[in-house]
């Protein structure tokens, strides 16, 4: 059974992270509005929560955004290593997610097949 | 949307863009026969004339399209199941919105996977105070945010893998306990 007690035993892991995920990490971000959810939003950012909890990618930040009109080529989702160029996914399935985290996250590799748009940073 | 715990999650993005920091979900497998679920937030609320408008898919506060389907959404769907959405706010204060299905009635969608939308929604905008129950007519279960940010600190962070999978699994033990096996 899981209780309240299991996470004070987590606290100074908890603390430490914290200093690790302020670091300029990779960002994933996900379309979560009525359209992306509509389409999977919500399978689609679990899978992805899920495979960094597996992979302990504690310094991956996974943020949500709202609808940016494109809602036919929903699920999208967003990489965005540092100093790389935004990669913007469309049409993600959760199936696709483990693929999006081990090529590209992890490995810089851009899964070409599922990109929609790229956005080069400053 | 398949699952009322889709409409959930999209109508607490309603919140998020509203800039609420409470928001709190009630959800009650039979409220005098009917199945009910309510959110509540403190955001920047609606005017007269938006609460007037905001079933009408045509009217909307994006900028991305001029239709927002979210509220019209469930609107319908809850007619078409004999109930109602009712739609209560105040300018500056928040706004409240209640959802009510026949318990019985054969187009209710499923609730689904309310654990995934509250662990989605917490690890999407880990600001928020989340107040969240479950109730039938015998047990009710509430999960607040409160508790975990009272054990953890500073160090409560609800977009750290090792809390949002905690969260998970928590609610999932507790709702089943008081979930009724037909509602699964």
């Amino acid at each position: 059974m899981k209780s309240l007690a299991d996470l004070q035993a987590l606290r100074e892991k908890l603390k430490a992270d914290i200093k690790l995920r302020r670091n300029e990490g990779t960002i994933v971000i996900v379309g979560m509005g009525t359209c992306g959810i509509a389409a999977g939003a919500r399978e689609v950012m679990s899978a992805i929560l899920d495979e960094l909890a597996v992979r302990k990618l504690v310094d991956v930040q996974v943020r949500q955004t709202g609808c940016i009109g494109m809602c036919e080529k929903e699920v999208l989702v967003d990489v965005i290593r540092p100093n790389e160029p935004r990669i913007t996914y469309g049409k993600v399935k959760p199936e696709d997610i483990k693929k999006i985290i081990a090529e590209h996250v992890v490995n810089g590799r851009i899964v070409e097949e599922l990109v929609v748009g790229k956005i080069e940073q400053n | 949307m398949r699952e009322l715990s889709l409409h959930i999650l999209d109508l607490a993005q309603n919140s998020i863009g509203a800039g609420a920091h409470n928001v709190t979900i009630v959800i009650d497998e039979d409220e005098a026969g009917f199945f009910t679920f309510s959110i509540k937030d403190d955001g920047c609320g609606m005017s007269e004339d938006m609460i007037r408008q905001v079933r009408d898919p045509f009217v909307t506060t994006r900028k991305t399209r001029k239709v927002g389907m979210g509220i019209p959404f469930i609107d319908m769907v809850s007619q078409q199941c004999g109930g109602r959405l009712e739609i209560k706010s105040v300018e500056d204060e928040g706004t409240l919105l209640k959802a009510y299905f026949e318990k019985d009635n054969i187009d209710r969608p499923p609730l689904g996977d309310i654990v995934e939308s509250i662990k989605v929604l917490l690890a999407g905008a880990p600001w928020l105070d989340v107040i969240f129950t479950y109730k039938n007519k015998t047990k009710e279960f509430t999960f607040d945010t409160q508790e975990v940010r009272e054990v953890l600190g500073d160090a409560a962070d609800f977009t750290n893998p090792e809390v949002y999978s905690w969260v998970e699994g928590y609610l999932r033990q507790n709702i089943a306990l008081v979930q009724d096996k037909e509602e699964r």
